[in-house]
């Protein structure tokens, strides 16, 4: 597609949706009061689980299509400008380059610079080929304002499952995009890129803020849907020893927050669709971080129920993180220092929450 | 002469199978048939076949969760009535999926629900429950 016609993509967004859009987005970019400290704050902007998903020619599942269209649209319209924005990984349903394309043509709508995720949706057929034209390293840092970022390619897995199980690239595809199928594998790091990030930490002062961006939790949540990093506890070890530590993962398309040690970790929601919480499958047993105050249970009737993306405010070195829910309300989940855990600003307290949030 | 005409009878009555003799080889033999169709049930629930945009119903329910059988029949605000689990699927079927919808007693919707119910065995029933 020319650029004209994106650009024209682009201003038709703004003209059809800023209307609506500015009444309700809430642009609470200021800074918290007591921000004593001297790291700058900074906003950045996060989209994730988008699941372009191709049914043939030039077509394309209209309701993913749409939840994508909408977060990039809602994020060029936020004031002050965030200073980058992050997508976190599965911008495609099952890896092809129909979809790929499809993705980064919404995706570069975007007027921010765009660091991109690896998710395993992305990954599986030609481990990782095509996007890396898109999108470069499937690993690297950078540091921006006196924070340094890492993202992580965590959806690598077993050798033998992803070299020598499967009789084609599609097949291998296929049973790793099923989140329920026993046929997966769990979600890694891996050896190499382990020594990676250590040998990248090891150039970071301790008292710098560092944001960890991975698509699956580097927790351990549920197995059985791959809400799980299996080293998620050398990952951990590794970033113990730094004061200000924030991981922020997509994969689970639902708001999941905790803390350990030091580390903060906030899920972030999908533009596709909701997931259930793991406890609502009767036949295992999760663990869901009780932190969380769980998203509202989505009403199916409304395509873009429980679906939405983030901005974040990076303040004092820890991330305060705003949902944009297209068809809930907002939640805030920020970090509170005194009690050294990220928490719903809203409905911590058990008296405030909705039969909505009650899940089973 | 008569009394004992009538216990010959009822003696020859009581001799065949009656419904409720039935053996273990039976039960394993029914929970066979019952899983055989749960398991084209967890086929179709996670087969792109069942719709037409290649979208599946794992998609959104991994392992059917999420669908709570257990809740139904219960009112569905958006339908404006009291509604069973078989019309909630067609509802999937014909909005996410964009495909056709099945009869209640069509043997793929059977087979979706038996393996929607048996991911959700154990849980007790509550219909009407939000």
């Amino acid at each position: 597609m020319s650029n004209e016609t994106l650009n024209g993509r682009r201003d038709f967004l703004k003209a059809t949706t800023s209307g609506v859009i500015a009444g309700m987005l809430p642009v609470s970019l200021v800074r918290l009061a007591g921000a004593a400290e001297s790291d700058p704050d900074f906003t950045f902007a996060y989209i994730s689980d988008s699941h372009i998903q191709h049914i043939k020619g030039n077509e394309f599942v209209r309701n993913w299509d749409r939840g994508l269209i909408r977060a990039v649209a809602e994020a060029n319209l936020l004031e002050p400008k965030p200073d980058f924005v992050v997508f976190g990984g599965d911008l495609a349903q099952l890896g092809t380059k129909a979809e790929l394309d499809h993705g980064a043509e919404i995706l570069a709508g975007l007027n921010y610079k765009t660091r991109v995720v690896m998710g395993e949706h992305d990954y599986y057929l030609d481990l990782g080929e095509y996007w890396s034209d898109l999108y470069g390293d499937h690993y690297y840092s950078w540091d921006h304002k006196g924070v340094h970022f890492i993202t992580l390619n965590s959806i690598l897995t077993y050798d033998d499952w992803t070299f020598d199980r499967w009789e084609s690239p599609e097949r291998r595809m296929n049973e790793m995009a099923g989140l329920d199928n026993p046929n997966g594998s769990p979600f890694m790091v891996g050896d190499k890129q382990l020594k990676w990030l250590k040998k990248d930490l090891s150039k970071v002062s301790r008292d710098t803020p560092v944001v960890v961006f991975s698509h699956s939790p580097l927790q351990k949540i549920y197995k059985g849907w791959n809400f799980w990093t299996e080293e998620a506890d050398d990952v951990q070890a590794m970033l113990k020893p730094f004061k200000k530590v924030n991981v922020i993962y997509g994969h689970v398309h639902q708001i999941q927050y905790n803390q350990i040690d030091k580390i903060a970790f906030t899920s972030v929601m999908s533009t596709a669709w909701p997931w259930p919480y793991p406890e609502s499958y009767a036949q295992a047993e999760s663990h869901l971080p009780i932190l969380t105050v769980p998203m509202n249970r989505a009403d199916p009737f409304n395509e873009r129920d429980a679906t939405g993306w983030q901005f974040m405010n990076m303040h004092t070195g820890r991330v305060d993180l705003e949902f944009n829910l297209y068809n809930n309300s907002n939640r805030t989940i920020a970090f509170n220092r005194d009690k050294g855990h990220p928490e719903d600003v809203t409905f911590s307290d058990a008296k405030t929450r909705t039969p909505a949030q009650s899940h089973f | 002469m008569k009394k004992v005409a009538v216990i010959a009878v009822s003696l020859v009555l009581a001799g065949p199978v009656v419904a409720d003799e039935f053996t273990k080889d039976d039960t394993e033999r029914w929970m066979e048939q019952f899983e055989l169709v749960a398991a084209e049930g967890r086929r179709l629930w996670t087969s792109p076949e069942i719709g037409t945009n290649g979208v599946a119903c794992a998609q959104c329910h991994p392992n059917a969760a999420n669908t709570h059988p257990e809740t139904y029949p219960k009112f569905q605000k958006q339908l404006g009535r009291v509604t069973q689990l078989w019309e909630m699927i067609n509802w999937c079927l014909r909005n996410p999926l964009e495909g056709d919808e099945l009869a209640a007693d069509d043997p793929k919707m059977v087979a979706m629900l038996a393996y929607v119910h048996k991911e959700r065995r154990g849980v007790k029933l509550d219909p009407g429950k939000h």
